[in-house]
């Protein structure tokens, strides 16, 4: 049981998937403007990443080794595809600011980082809650990174005016290169408190 | 003298291991070192120790703004006058009037950066860094006379963590952290950075207008079409027009420490003659801003923008390409260090800005831009120096086969 408590929480903070591993940047960077993209992309990937975990976990003993990445990125691919043609039924104004990320899942590292680091090796229910805890870790980033950004840039939360509307919205915070630097804050905040450096 | 020097030795007890306000020593520090010349000898090897410390170089840079600081507070004066109807209303108005718009930034900048550096300095137990006095004034001096306070503290506040700070302080920062600092403010506030409205402050109690229009040099140059012509643009625009002399002089509305060449002039001379600011530097990017701007004017004029037929003495006078080469492309840490790599870092800092300015129509104005850019690039020129150094050195010995070894 206290592995099960530990395949979930790690991927929270000590070994967070965007903050510690820095994988899964690009994509923190590019929807995290609006609170409400934000969301519909963690948990996109949340699911996407939970499925795939799922699946190679199943699949892993009948994968020959020499084709199990052909056999990952198929796996991922259409996980995704289905993502995309669900958000495009369901939430199409939300899909279409989303663009090409929700396409992009296919690269995320975090997915076929998962598969290959745990699911090959692991059961079906760990390798689950795996996905769980890793879609949560990078969850939390990137609705972090989005309420700093929307709230300092717009002056509003999830579409909703939280500052007085005489705020003057800082238009950085808006760009990519804002993200970046918000980003590299919650790192330098988050490595400070738990006490992890990289060692070199 | 020795009064002070007598009130600081009894001080010092308190501040030092031990004493109640040990946390505090940094502060203590600077208030000695910036008196006194420091007792304390090298620890380490090599024991050469020059009789200028950074705190003494510091000083230079800031004795070399004073002009620029002057004229740019005599010039909001003059400019918030003119514009606000009353007219020329004498030097020393001018400079009351100055004084009352720029000091609160300059104040602003000082108080709040000063803040972060004492704070940093108890928490990572480093003395503070005196290249915040250049730091805490070159800033001020490249922001609109309108730019609200608060964004002062703002931006001065990211420059100094952000742009300094994190990399670990003074002599570890990649980037000018007044310019930083300044790019910060331009890309969040971009309505109180740049425009045609920002260069001068209006007084609306004073009178009905809103906001004054005036377009700067740059932008108006930039406006001009194919086959127009450039140099009468500027010569009509603006309500004396901008002429080769006033924009060498700086009567223009502008940020508050860039609209003088000739200040800048001062300072250079200033910073040559100490040693303090590289001649290479400065040098590099004149040639590089000649060789650009020269080059453009040799393009068919009927087909492309006017801008690019400006000569490059215009370009030398027109925004702050003086002010940016002089103070910010010479920051020492900053910028290259070795002889060969200062020229390339200069004179590619003069070509970018004229690129900058003549082809890319969302920045009227290049200087900050590039500075940061050839920032970002300078350790990789100086790492390209240093291997053709020693590629060259191979080569000379292997002539004579010492080398075979």
């Amino acid at each position: 049981m206290a592995k099960t408590k530990e395949i979930i929480l790690d991927p929270l903070s000590d070994n967070n998937p965007i903050t510690i591993q820095i994988l899964g940047i690009c994509s923190a960077l590019a929807v995290t403007v609006k609170m409400e993209t934000a969301a519909v992309m963690a948990i996109a990937l949340t699911v996407v990443l939970t499925l795939s975990n799922v699946a190679m976990s199943l699949l892993r003993t009948v994968t020959p080794g020499r084709i199990r990445m052909i056999v990952e990125m198929s796996v991922i691919a259409s996980l995704v595809i289905v993502a995309d043609q669900f958000l495009r039924a369901y939430l199409f104004d939300i899909s279409r600011q989303l663009s090409v990320f929700v396409g992009l899942i296919i690269t995320n590292c975090i997915v076929m980082g998962r598969a290959e680091a745990f699911a090959l090796q692991n059961p079906p229910l760990p390798s689950l809650l795996d996905g769980i805890g890793n879609g949560l870790g990078y969850s939390a980033v990137l609705l972090t990174v989005a309420s700093i950004r929307e709230i300092l840039g717009s002056g509003s939360w999830f579409g909703l005016q939280v500052l007085p509307a005489s705020y003057q919205g800082n238009g950085l915070a808006l760009l990519a290169p804002g993200a970046f630097i918000i980003i590299g804050l919650i790192i330098w905040a988050q490595r400070t408190i738990i006490h992890k450096y990289e060692e070199d | 003298m020795k009064f002070l020097l007598k009130q600081l030795e009894e001080g010092r007890k308190p501040f030092m291991p031990g004493g109640k306000l040990e946390r505090l020593h940094p502060l203590y520090e600077a208030n000695d070192t910036f008196l006194f010349t420091p007792s304390e000898v090298t620890h380490g090897a090599p024991h050469v120790r020059d009789a200028i410390d950074i705190k003494r170089t510091m000083i230079m840079v800031v004795l070399a703004l004073i002009p620029a600081v002057l004229f740019g507070i005599w010039n909001a004066g003059y400019q918030f006058n003119m514009v606000n109807q009353t007219g020329d209303t004498g030097m020393i108005a001018n400079l009351i009037q100055g004084a009352m718009i720029v000091m609160p930034i300059i104040l602003v900048s000082y108080l709040v950066g000063g803040l972060w550096e004492v704070a940093f300095a108890i928490v990572r137990k480093h003395p503070i860094n005196e290249g915040f006095l250049v730091t805490g004034l070159l800033f001020p001096l490249t922001l609109p006379p309108t730019v609200p306070l608060w964004q002062v503290a703002v931006g001065i506040s990211f420059g100094v963590v952000i742009g300094k700070e994190v990399f670990g302080g003074t002599g570890f920062n990649v980037l000018n952290p007044a310019l930083t600092a300044r790019a910060f403010l331009f890309f969040a506030y971009p309505i109180n950075l740049s425009g045609d409205q920002v260069w001068t402050k209006v007084d609306s109690a004073m009178n009905s207008i809103q906001g004054f229009t005036g377009a700067t040099p740059l932008a108006i140059a930039a406006q001009v079409p194919a086959g127009g012509d450039v140099l009468a643009a500027l010569h009509q625009a603006d309500y004396a027009g901008f002429d080769w002399m006033r924009m060498f002089f700086g009567t223009i509305g502008g940020s508050i420490g860039e609209t003088s060449a000739l200040a800048c002039l001062i300072g250079a001379v200033i910073l040559i003659l100490s040693g303090v600011g590289s001649w290479r530097i400065m040098a590099g990017s004149v040639l590089g801003l000649f060789a650009a701007a020269t080059l453009l004017n040799l393009l068919p004029g009927e087909h492309f923008k006017a801008f690019t037929q400006l000569p490059f003495h215009y370009h030398m006078v027109m925004g702050s390409f003086a002010f940016g080469t002089v103070f910010m492309a010479t920051d020492p840490v900053s910028s290259a260090a070795s002889t060969a790599g200062k020229w390339i870092y200069g004179f590619l800092i003069g070509v970018l800005i004229v690129i900058i300015r003549v082809a890319n129509p969302a920045y009227p104005e290049g200087v900050m831009l590039a500075i940061l850019f050839m920032n970002v690039m300078a350790p990789l020129i100086d790492h390209i120096v240093v291997q053709s150094h020693i590629r060259q050195r191979k080569n000379y010995l292997r002539k004579f086969s010492y080398a075979k070894g």
